[in-house]
């Protein structure tokens, strides 16, 4: 091994440069699909973000809405106001805005539950496979009962428990926590495993036998040297799931346990506008569709680059 | 040999004993069973002989029990809805399901399988990234979504196939078919289409990495350094073995698409257990909903446990490692 | 084997396509649960198999009542009411109806289990003259008495014992219940298959008593929940004739060259209600007191309500704003009644006044599968409550989870909520005493009052209504409890909502107000 010379400069800038010189960020500057992908991802995720302040209703508020002026459609077409640049849906709300807002409620449902999902996962597949014996077979065994079962099949089934024990729960408050919970829980599994792969085959590398040897104790071994270690796959893993997130809460609001109307997320706003399908109002369902579908592909595109970039194998 | 298997077995059923604790659980204390059950009149004392007669009020050890007892018979009693015995209406409902999903299954292999082979032999050109993007907007788009752009062109705009239902049927022994009928065929297209784009990404991607992997292979350096023409290389040597993973996965994918057809189903009105499934979450008809959870987790053991031992049978290397 | 399999295929192919000429395929957003006509009082479940099953009267096209398997009928004594039971009738089976089926079915529409036990009061005796003959003993006079017996469907006594189905299939039975799956009426159709949730096939009964004026050999009942994919099942020609077509999409419908949309005012009265019972409501950030239990409120509620934008927006035109809780077709001196006007500014000095100046929370319940438009209107009203200060925490369910929170057997669990009711004998005592009438906090009382208003004085005139005979009196009446009730703003009317039903081009039919579909009535071309 041989000492390079910029060992004594600053951790940090040392490593900027070496990211920047890396293969992850040539084929990133390669691929053209990515570039846009990523672009439309960060302009999709600013304007959920910064939607309080670039719309001009808050679709939200009920108190802003005027019924006498729903079902108008975009401004290009007649009968279409400059206010509205999309439209509106049937209770006066401005399709742009409720786009916007639709977007940040599905980002947030998608962010949330990967969270859960990784938090959980990661570390039950780290303690299943750096402890091993029982709890790894306890654990392994656990998330075999939950691969058994399809993700949507799982959140169905955690929406409609939920509901039933809790009626009490007015939905709009609840709504969210319990589509974070059904989707989150239907994920974890796949963390648990690939991280408990990757666990098996760090602890038996020397650094780690080695911290071990010096009395490091085993949690710090476990954040400190495993966790940096199994990053790579557990962020493919966390992009394609957050479309897959996206989808399925659109999906549970569709089918009509998911996010109430009166604060629709994208699937909602698909489901409700799909009643206006016939009726030619097409623009409510057909922009938060496009969106939706915008988005999911996006990060999709990120997602199979990464996997792409970070496989050696297929370099 | 015969320890793998009976492990296996072993493990099958303790996940099987696992599920069906959590069906129990549902079934037992998702919401009042009575309450569920009753109309507006229905005063205390009536409630309590209700309770009474549903044996609610055993130890909760013998309701378990006696759970299990019919779970192994299929027998969950009748649904809080309809009014009618569950299993009756599962099993009325499972050639609806079957076909749809074995019929989006082959086809999904039939389109993704050459589609995965040329993107894996030719990586870099136009049309193969255009596959790949194609597939990534099947992956994108919700299934529902789909349903719905396809019934609104090719049953409104066009005329061309039924918008809804499984078309003519027929009873052929208990299990009713749409193969028989040009109508039951017609109903299919759509309903399978959609649930099928889906593996269709997921079987093409899977056909690309496995060539891409099998390419690099010694052995087809050599058969290609032997002189071999390519279309004997590609297709002789190397979609061979990349079979095998992918009738594997395809197997194992009939499970999910079960259960995916939750969605395809409820957008065509399929009548299907996943239909009714979705019915029963919408008016807690835990009965329903817990045979339902029951039965596909039997369908994948099944055929978990039937690809693990076929792969005992087919991979020596397993078997060593089965001795230990 | 495989040749039979084929064979068989072959045959099924064949008989479908040769039946396929007289048969109408119709769907409803909503399934066939029972075929037991006592299990469940609602209108679709009742109005279908009142094409199987028969009461001693029915309704016409125009809701008059004639008379069916009672060919006529007198009050012999001011509580005394006999019936002539029609000759020669038969059962689907073969088995002929007397008197004996009416007692029997009278004894099973009242027994435990039945959903229909308005239909006879539990005091009214039942007594055979002879075969052909019985008489209705009651212990008041009740000029009403058969108003509700079209939807009072007549079993036979030796099948419906023969197959153990003496009891009415009801929710504690751990058996299928045969009358549940199965059915013998005497009605214009029998029932051929019976595929829960999936199909119905009705099949011409030629050995009805009555001439038919329909030419339908079988009939096709599929639910079709999704509004879209019905319409478009519609629309593509799969289906003859589907009903509710949702109300944006009926131009569509009228302007496909192949399909018409008959519309016309339903009988059915949408109205918000509101706890007026309880001290404290269960869903609000009021502590301590209840909002709605004073009037300036209630009447601030009203004064919100913006009914003209409702029904030109959500309703697309297809509503009758509604001053009374019943359909002015069912009540001849509607006209009196107005609606307290949409002024926002009226409703935020009531709410001041009221010493809600900042507003205040409430959580409303609201079904998103029962009404037209149910869940938008919630949301309409939610907007429009939001612009004096009430701010809805809106819960809207399928009807099933939202019934069984409202209801009195979910304790009345409700602060605030949308409903709709269509009185089943299509007369104003129906709503009084079911709406109106006072009740305690355990449901005793007038059972559907939901919010649990109470006037004393609405009880006694329900009372008199009750046992009045003259028509103009008993108007007179019926206007002064209204009177009460519109003062105290009770509830709050929204309107009735319109049928609407989508028809191919080939079928004709007659539409009946209270949203029935009769095939005996239809043709197809």
């Amino acid at each position: 091994m041989t000492v390079s010379s910029n060992d004594l400069s600053p951790v940090t800038q040392s490593a900027v440069a070496r990211f920047l010189d890396s293969d992850i960020v040539y084929s990133f500057k390669q691929s053209k699909v990515t570039i846009v992908a990523a672009i439309v991802t960060l302009l999709m995720m600013c304007g959920a973000f910064f939607a309080p302040w670039i719309t001009a209703q808050n679709p939200f508020d009920l108190a802003t809405l005027d019924l006498m002026e729903s079902l108008m459609p975009p401004v290009w077409m007649e009968g279409g106001e400059a206010r509205f640049p999309l439209g509106t849906d049937g209770q006066g709300r401005d399709i742009f805005s409720v786009i916007l807002y639709g977007s940040r409620l599905s980002l947030m449902v998608g962010f949330s539950s990967i969270i859960l999902a990784g938090a959980v996962g990661i570390s039950l597949g780290i303690l299943a496979g750096y402890v091993g014996g029982r709890t790894d077979a306890i654990i392994m065994r656990i998330a075999d009962v939950q691969l058994t079962f399809p993700s949507i099949l799982i959140a169905l089934l955690i929406d409609g428990t939920v509901h039933s024990l809790f009626p009490q729960l007015i939905r709009e408050d609840s709504a969210f926590w319990v589509l974070v919970l059904s989707i989150g829980m239907s994920f974890w599994v796949q963390y648990a495993r690939t991280v408990r792969g990757s666990t098996l085959v760090e602890r038996n590398k020397e650094y780690v036998q080695a911290a071990r040897v010096i009395g490091v104790s085993t949690f710090t071994i476990m954040v400190r040297h495993i966790l940096p270690n199994v990053l790579g796959p557990v962020l493919v893993i966390t992009t394609i799931n957050l479309a897959l997130a996206i989808i399925l809460e659109a999906t549970l609001s569709f089918l009509g346990v998911g996010i109430p109307p009166t604060q629709p997320s994208l699937g909602t706003l698909i489901r409700i506008g799909n009643d206006f399908l016939f009726s030619g109002e097409w623009w409510i369902t057909f922009f938060p569709g496009a969106a939706l579908a915008t988005l999911a592909l996006s990060v999709n595109l990120l997602g199979d680059w990464l996997r792409d970039a970070l496989n050696p194998k297929l370099r | 040999m015969i320890t793998f298997v009976l492990h296996r077995l072993w493990q099958a059923i303790v996940v099987m004993a696992v599920v069906a604790l959590l069906a129990f659980t549902m079934f037992r204390f998702v919401g009042d069973p009575v309450n569920q059950m009753v109309g507006i009149e229905t005063t205390p004392e009536q409630r309590e002989i209700i309770r009474e007669s549903l044996g609610l009020n055993d130890a909760v050890i013998v309701q378990f029990w006696s759970f299990i007892k019919g779970a192994v018979q299929f027998e969950f009693g009748i649904s809080y809805q309809w009014k009618k015995s569950v299993s009756d209406m599962i099993f009325s409902r499972l050639p609806a399901t079957m076909e749809l999903s074995l019929v989006s299954a082959v086809f999904s292999l039939i389109i993704a399988i050459p589609m995965g082979v040329y993107t894996g032999l030719n990586r870099n050109s136009v049309l193969s990234k255009f596959f790949l993007s194609i597939s990534l907007i099947g992956v994108s788009l919700p299934t529902f979504l789909i349903g719905i752009l396809l019934i609104y062109l090719f049953a409104v705009q066009l005329h061309m196939l039924p918008s809804f239902g499984r078309g003519e049927i027929v009873d052929v022994g208990g299990w009713t078919t749409g193969f028989l009928t040009v109508s039951g065929w017609k109903s299919l297209i759509l309903p399978a289409f959609t649930l099928g784009l889906f593996q269709m990404t997921l079987i093409m991607r899977l056909v690309r990495s496995e060539m891409l992997e099998v390419l690099r292979t010694d052995y087809i350096k050599f058969a290609r350094a032997r002189g071999l023409p390519s279309r004997i290389v590609n297709f002789g040597h190397a979609l061979k073995n990349t079979l095998i993973p992918v009738i594997t996965i395809t197997g194992l994918q009939l499970g999910s698409l079960i259960a995916f057809a939750i969605i395809t189903e409820t957008v065509f009105q399929w009548p299907g257990m996943g239909f009714l499934f979705v019915e029963a979450v919408r008016d807690v008809d835990i009965p329903i909903m817990s045979a339902y959870l029951l039965l596909i987790a039997f369908l994948f053991v099944t055929i978990n446990l039937v690809v693990d031992i076929l792969y005992f049978v087919v991979d020596p290397r397993l078997r060593v490692s089965g001795k230990e | 084997m495989f040749k039979r399999i084929l064979l068989a295929g072959v045959a099924a192919t064949l008989m479908a396509s040769s039946a396929s000429s007289e048969t109408l395929k119709f769907a409803f957003q909503g399934a066939l649960k029972s075929l037991d006509p006592y299990t469940l009082n609602e209108t679709f479940t009742l109005g279908t198999l009142g094409n199987v099953y028969e009461g001693l009267v029915r309704r016409g096209p125009d809701l008059d009542i004639q008379p069916a398997l009672a060919t006529s009928w007198e009050v012999v004594e001011p509580t005394r009411w006999r019936f002539h039971l029609r000759k020669g009738v038969k059962f689907h089976n073969g088995n002929d109806f007397t008197a004996d089926d009416v007692v029997f079915s009278a004894t099973r529409v009242r027994s435990d289990g039945s959903d229909l036990l308005t239909r006879i009061g539990k005091d009214v005796k039942v007594v055979k003259v002879d075969d052909h003959t019985v008489d209705f003993v009651l212990t008041g006079v009740n000029p009403i008495l058969h108003f509700e017996w079209a939807t009072w469907a007549i079993m036979d006594k030796e099948w419906t014992e023969a197959n153990n189905a003496t009891k009415v299939s009801d929710a504690s039975s751990k058996e299928e219940n045969h009358a549940a799956f199965n059915a013998n009426g005497t009605g214009p159709f029998t029932i051929q298959s019976h595929d829960v949730g999936i199909k119905t096939v009705f099949q011409k009964n030629d050995a009805w008593w009555d001439t038919p004026q329909h030419n339908l050999d079988t009939v096709e009942f599929t639910p079709v929940g999704s509004d879209a994919t019905r319409v478009a099942a519609l629309l593509s020609g799969d289906l003859d004739m589907v009903y509710p077509v949702p109300v944006q999409d009926l131009k569509r419908v009228d302007n496909n060259a192949d399909t018409r949309a008959l519309t016309g005012p339903e009988l059915r009265t949408i109205f918000l209600g509101m706890d007026q019972i309880r001290d404290e409501l269960i869903y609000s950030n009021i502590k301590g007191k209840n909002p709605f239990k004073d009037l300036r409120v209630r009447q601030a509620v009203y004064h919100a309500i913006n009914i003209e934008a409702i029904k030109e927006k959500v309703m697309r035109g297809l509503s009758t704003p509604s001053a009374l809780m019943i359909s002015p077709k069912l009540f001849s001196e509607s006209d009196g009644f107005e609606r307290l006007a949409y002024d926002v500014d009226k409703a935020k000095g009531l709410m001041a006044d009221a010493g809600y100046g900042d507003g205040f929370e409430v959580g409303m319940d609201c079904p998103n599968d029962r009404y037209v438009n149910d869940e938008a209107i919630c949301q309409a009203v939610a907007s429009m409550l939001a612009k004096v200060g009430i701010k809805i925490n809106l819960n809207a369910q399928p009807k099933s989870k939202y019934f069984a929170k409202v209801l009195k057997s979910g304790g009345y669990d409700t602060s605030f909520y949308l409903l709709g009711w269509t009185p089943g004998s299509l007369d104003s005592w129906n709503v009084l005493s079911n709406l109106h009438g006072c009740r305690d906090l355990e449901g005793n009382g007038a059972p559907f009052n939901l919010g649990g208003s109470c006037s004393k004085d609405i009880d006694a005139l329900s009372a008199k209504i009750l046992g009045e005979n003259d028509q103009d009196v008993r108007n007179a009446l019926i206007k002064e409890a209204y009177t009460i009730s519109t003062n105290e703003v009770h509830y709050v009317p929204l309107h009735q909502q319109g049928l609407a039903w989508g028809v191919n081009n080939n079928i004709e039919l007659k539409q009946r107000a209270d949203n029935v579909f009769m095939f005996y009535y239809v043709n197809k071309k």
